[in-house]
C-alpha cells in the first residue's frame, strides 16, 4: 500500500529526514517511535500532505502512484489519514459541519452518492458513543474550547466515519486519561481489517496494550535506526533510546 | 438554530454548484423600453420629478429645500475611499420602465419581463412561487413595480407598499415622519437624496401588531447611466415589531453607478424593528472597473422606552461602500444592535460601521463586525459610540475582528468613543487574524479542496453575524460569500 524508498526532506535547508525505507501492506500496524525532534511528526505532515517540506531524495509510493506529486485533498480522497498531533480550531464552524463537508467530498470523488443531513447525522450518532463523545460536541466549534482529551477523541471520530485506507495516528495517545486511552485503544482495534493499514507514532508502551502492532520502528535523528516486532516496546520502555545509538550506522 | 445552520450549510454545497463559477450570475440586463429623463440636476429636474408622481405640495416643497442646501455642501472626503470626482450632471435621475406607468395595480399587470428578471434574480414575484412568509417589494430603477401579499397584511393592518403610493394614500404619515430620523441636512448624500428620491418601501405597523411575515424590498439597478436614489421608512408604533429584509443587484457594466439611498426607522414604546440587508451591487471586475457606488444613509431611533432596533448586514457587492446604519437610543431602556459582515476583493473598497447614540437612560447597545479582506480589498471599520451626559447607565459593547486572505488587503478600524456620562459602561475589543495554515492543512487533509477550506473557514468567521439573519437570507448570505471568494486562494 505504501512504500516510503529513501526519502530525504528538509525544513528551511536543514535536514530532518535523511533516508527513510518504509513498507507498509494492507492490513498491517507499525508504530514508530523515538525522541522529541526525531522527526515522526514530520514524516507524518509529510504524507498527509503539508505544505513547506522540500524532498531532495527518494520517493513514496501510494497505491501503487507517486504520492508526494498528489494534492493534499486528493490524498484523503484516496484514503489517507492523519489524527493530528495538534488538532486544529476553527472558530465558528461546527464539528458537524466539518465532518459532513468532508465525507461528502471524500464520497464525491470516489463517485459515492452524497449524504443528506439525515442520512449522515444518523450515520454519525451510530458512531459516537463508541468514541466516548457527546452529542454536544458534535455542535460546538470544531476544537474550539475542547480539552485535549476531548480533542484526541475528535480525530478518532473523523477516523471512525472518514473510514480511511491509511491510517496515521500522530501521538493520537498522549493526553488521554486511562478510560479515554482504552477508548481510542479499541475504536482502532476495531477498525483494524486486512485491507486497512496503520501508521501510529507514539512515546508509550500502554497504547500497545490494546494494539499489537506487527512492526515497531524507532526513529532517530532523521533515520529509522531499528525496527522489530511488538516485543521491542517492552524493551525501549525499560532502556530508553539511547542504546541505539545514531543514524547511518544501524 | 444547529441544525437550522446544518440545512443551511447543506443548501449552500449544492447552490455553489449549480452555479458554478459565474462570480456574479445577477449581471444581466434587461432589455426594456424605458421612460427616463435627459441626464443633469436642477431645479427642474427635481419639479419633473415630482410631477411625475403628483406629489403634495410639501413634498416639493421639501425636495427644493433639501437641493437648496445640497448645493452648499461639499462631497464629504473623510472617509478612508477614494474615487474620481462624480459628474452630478451627468447622471440620470429618473427611469421607470414604460410598462409600469400608472404604477403596480396588480401582479398580472406586471409587465412579463419584469417578472422573469426578478424570477431570474432568485425573487419570484408570481403568486404561486412567492416564497412562504416573506411580502416582497420589487424596485426596478426609478419605481417600485409589485409589491406582494398585501391583502394579507392589510388584514392586520399592516401597510406595505410603495413610497410613491403611500405618499399618495397616506400624506399624513410621510409628511409626519420623513425625514425625522434623518433630516436632508444630516449629510451630502442624505440631501442629494431627498432632492431626488424616486421610490423605495414604505412600511406601517399598527400598534400591538405583530407583523404576521417577513417584509422585504429587491432592489435592482438596469437602466445604464443612470442613479437610484430610493428612501425607505419603516414605523413600528407601541408594543409592534416587524423583520424586514433588503437585497439588491445590477448589471455587469464598466461605468460606475451611484446608488444614494436613505433609510429611516421609527420604534415607539416597546416596538421591535429587524432590518436585515444583503448588499450585492455589482462589485466591479478584477481590474476594478465598474460596479456601485453605495453611499447610504441608514438610521433608526428608538424613539419609545423599551424599543429596539438591530441592523444586520452582509456587504459583499459594491465597488465602494460608504454607510453606516446607526441607532439613536432616545426611548430609555431602549436597545440598539448592528451585526455587520463586509467583504472586499479585488479593488473593492468598503468604509462601514455604525454609529450608537445614547440619550436615554439604561440604554444599551451591542457592536459586532467582522471585516474580510482579499486580493487588494480595501476594508474599514468605522464606529461612534456617544454617550450624553443625561444617559445614566448606557452600556456598550463593541467587537470588531479583521480577516486578511493574502497579503495585498488592508483592514482598519476607527473607533471613536464619546462618554458625557460617568455611569456608562463601554468596552472595545478589536482582532486581526489570517486565515492560517494550519486551518487550511487542517481541512484539506480532512478532503475538502482549497476553496470550500476558506469559504467553511470564513463563514465561520462570520457565523455570530449570520445567525442574526432570517433564514432565507442566511442562505443568500452564505453563498453570496462562498461566490465572493472564489479565486481568492493562494
Ligand atoms: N516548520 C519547521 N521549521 C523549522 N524546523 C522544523 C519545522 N518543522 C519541524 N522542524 C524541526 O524538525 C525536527 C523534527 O520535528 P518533528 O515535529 O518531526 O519531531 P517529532 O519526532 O514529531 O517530535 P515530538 O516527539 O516532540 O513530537 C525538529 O527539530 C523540529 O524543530
Ligand atoms: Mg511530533
Amino acid at each position: 500500500m505504501l512504500n516510503i524508498n529513501n526519502l530525504h526532506a528538509q525544513v528551511d535547508d536543514k535536514d530532518i529526514l535523511k533516508g527513510i525505507n518504509l513498507n507498509i501492506a494492507p492490513g498491517e500496524v507499525h508504530v514508530v517511535m523515538g525522541p522529541n525532534g526525531s522527526g515522526k511528526s514530520t514524516l507524518a505532515n509529510l504524507l498527509a500532505g503539508r505544505d513547506g517540506y522540500t524532498v531532495s531524495q527518494g520517493e513514496v509510493i501510494y497505491k501503487g502512484k507517486d504520492l508526494l506529486t498528489i494534492p493534499t485533498e486528493e490524498r484523503a480522497w484516496a484514503g489517507i489519514f492523519l489524527a493530528f498531533q495538534y488538532p486544529v480550531e476553527i472558530p465558528g464552524v461546527s464539528n458537524l459541519q466539518l465532518l459532513k463537508a468532508a465525507l461528502n467530498a471524500k464520497r464525491r470523488n470516489n463517485n459515492l452518492k452524497e449524504l443528506d443531513a439525515f442520512e449522515f447525522l444518523e450515520m454519525v450518532r451510530s458512531k459516537i458513543d463508541s468514541v466516548g463523545m457527546s452529542e454536544e460536541l458534535l455542535q460546538r466549534a470544531v476544537n474550539v474550547g475542547f480539552s485535549g482529551g476531548e480533542k484526541k477523541r475528535n480525530e478518532i471520530l473523523q477516523m471512525t466515519i472518514l473510514e480511511p485506507d491509511l491510517v496515521i495516528l500522530d501521538e493520537t495517545d498522549s493526553g488521554l486519561d486511562i478510560d479515554a486511552l482504552r477508548i481510542v485503544g479499541r475504536s482502532i482495534e476495531a477498525m483494524r481489517d486486512s485491507q486497512r493499514a496503520f501508521l501510529i507514532v507514539t512515546h508509550y508502551q500502554r497504547m500497545l496494550d490494546s494494539i499489537k502492532p506487527d512492526y515497531i520502528h524507532v526513529l532517530s535523528d532523521g533515520y529509522i535506526v531499528k525496527t522489530g516486532g511488538s516485543e521491542l516496546a517492552l524493551e525501549l520502555e525499560e532502556r530508553g533510546y539511547s542504546w541505539l545509538g545514531k543514524g547511518e550506522a544501524a | 438554530m444547529e441544525l437550522a445552520l446544518w440545512e443551511i450549510i447543506m443548501k449552500k454545497t449544492t447552490l455553489i454548484e449549480e452555479l458554478g463559477v459565474a462570480d456574479y450570475p445577477q449581471g444581466f440586463v434587461t432589455d426594456i423600453a424605458a421612460d427616463t429623463i435627459p441626464p443633469g440636476l436642477d431645479e427642474n429636474i427635481i419639479r419633473t420629478i415630482s410631477s411625475k408622481k403628483n406629489e403634495p405640495d410639501f413634498l416639493l416643497s421639501w425636495r427644493l429645500a433639501a437641493f437648496r442646501h445640497w448645493q452648499t455642501l461639499q462631497e464629504p472626503s473623510w472617509s478612508s475611499v477614494r474615487y474620481p470626482a462624480i459628474d452630478y450632471q451627468s447622471l440620470v435621475y429618473y427611469s421607470a420602465p414604460k410598462s409600469n406607468k400608472k404604477g403596480p395595480a396588480s401582479l398580472d399587470e406586471v409587465d412579463p419581463e419584469l417578472l422573469r428578471a426578478y424570477e431570474k434574480l432568485g425573487v419570484p414575484l408570481e403568486e404561486q412561487k412567492l416564497l412562504s412568509g416573506v411580502a416582497v417589494d420589487a424596485v426596478f430603477d426609478s419605481v417600485s413595480v409589485a409589491t406582494t401579499m398585501r391583502d394579507q397584511l392589510a388584514q392586520h393592518g399592516v401597510i406595505f407598499c410603495p413610497f410613491s403610493e403611500a405618499v399618495a394614500k397616506y400624506p399624513e404619515l410621510v409628511e409626519k415622519y420623513l425625514g425625522s430620523v434623518v433630516p436632508y441636512r444630516d449629510n451630502y448624500f442624505a440631501a442629494l437624496n431627498a432632492s431626488v428620491f424616486s421610490d423605495g418601501s414604505f412600511c406601517y405597523v399598527p400598534k400591538g401588531v405583530h407583523c404576521p411575515m417577513e417584509l422585504s424590498t429587491y432592489f435592482r439597478i438596469n437602466a445604464a447611466n443612470t442613479g437610484q436614489f430610493e428612501r425607505t421608512l419603516i414605523i413600528a408604533e407601541a408594543g409592534s415589531s416587524v423583520s424586514y429584509l433588503e437585497g439588491c443587484s445590477a448589471p455587469r457594466r464598466d461605468e460606475n453607478q451611484l446608488h444614494a439611498a436613505v433609510v429611516e426607522l421609527v420604534a415607539m414604546e416597546d416596538a421591535q424593528i429587524k432590518y436585515s440587508t444583503v448588499q450585492n451591487w455589482y462589485p466591479g471586475d478584477s481590474q476594478g472597473k465598474g460596479g456601485i457606488y453605495n453611499f447610504v444613509t441608514k438610521r433608526g431611533e428608538c424613539r419609545g422606552a423599551r424599543s429596539k432596533i438591530s441592523w444586520t448586514q452582509v456587504e459583499t457587492g459594491s465597488a465602494i461602500t460608504w454607510k453606516y446604519p446607526s441607532v439613536i437610543l432616545r426611548g430609555d431602556n431602549s436597545t440598539g444592535s448592528f451585526h455587520s459582515v463586509a467583504v472586499t476583493r479585488n479593488f473593492q473598497q468598503a468604509d462601514t460601521g455604525t454609529k450608537m447614540i445614547h440619550l436615554g437612560r439604561n440604554t444599551s447597545s451591542t457592536i459586532l463586525s467582522k471585516g474580510i479582506s482579499a486580493g487588494h480589498g480595501h476594508n474599514a471599520y468605522r464606529g461612534l459610540v456617544r454617550v450624553a451626559g443625561k444617559a445614566d447607565g448606557a452600556r456598550n459593547h463593541t467587537q470588531c475582528d479583521s480577516l486578511l486572505i493574502g497579503s495585498q488587503c488592508r483592514a482598519h478600524t476607527y473607533p471613536y468613543i464619546e462618554v458625557k456620562n460617568p455611569t456608562a459602561q463601554v468596552e472595545h475589543e478589536a482582532t486581526t487574524s489570517k486565515i492560517s495554515e494550519d486551518q487550511l492543512f487542517y481541512c484539506r487533509q480532512r478532503g475538502l479542496d482549497p476553496e470550500d477550506a476558506i469559504s467553511m473557514i470564513v463563514n465561520g468567521f462570520c457565523q455570530d453575524v449570520f445567525q442574526e439573519l432570517p433564514m432565507e437570507f442566511a442562505v443568500e448570505a452564505h453563498k453570496l460569500l462562498s461566490l465572493s471568494l472564489e479565486g481568492s486562494v493562494g
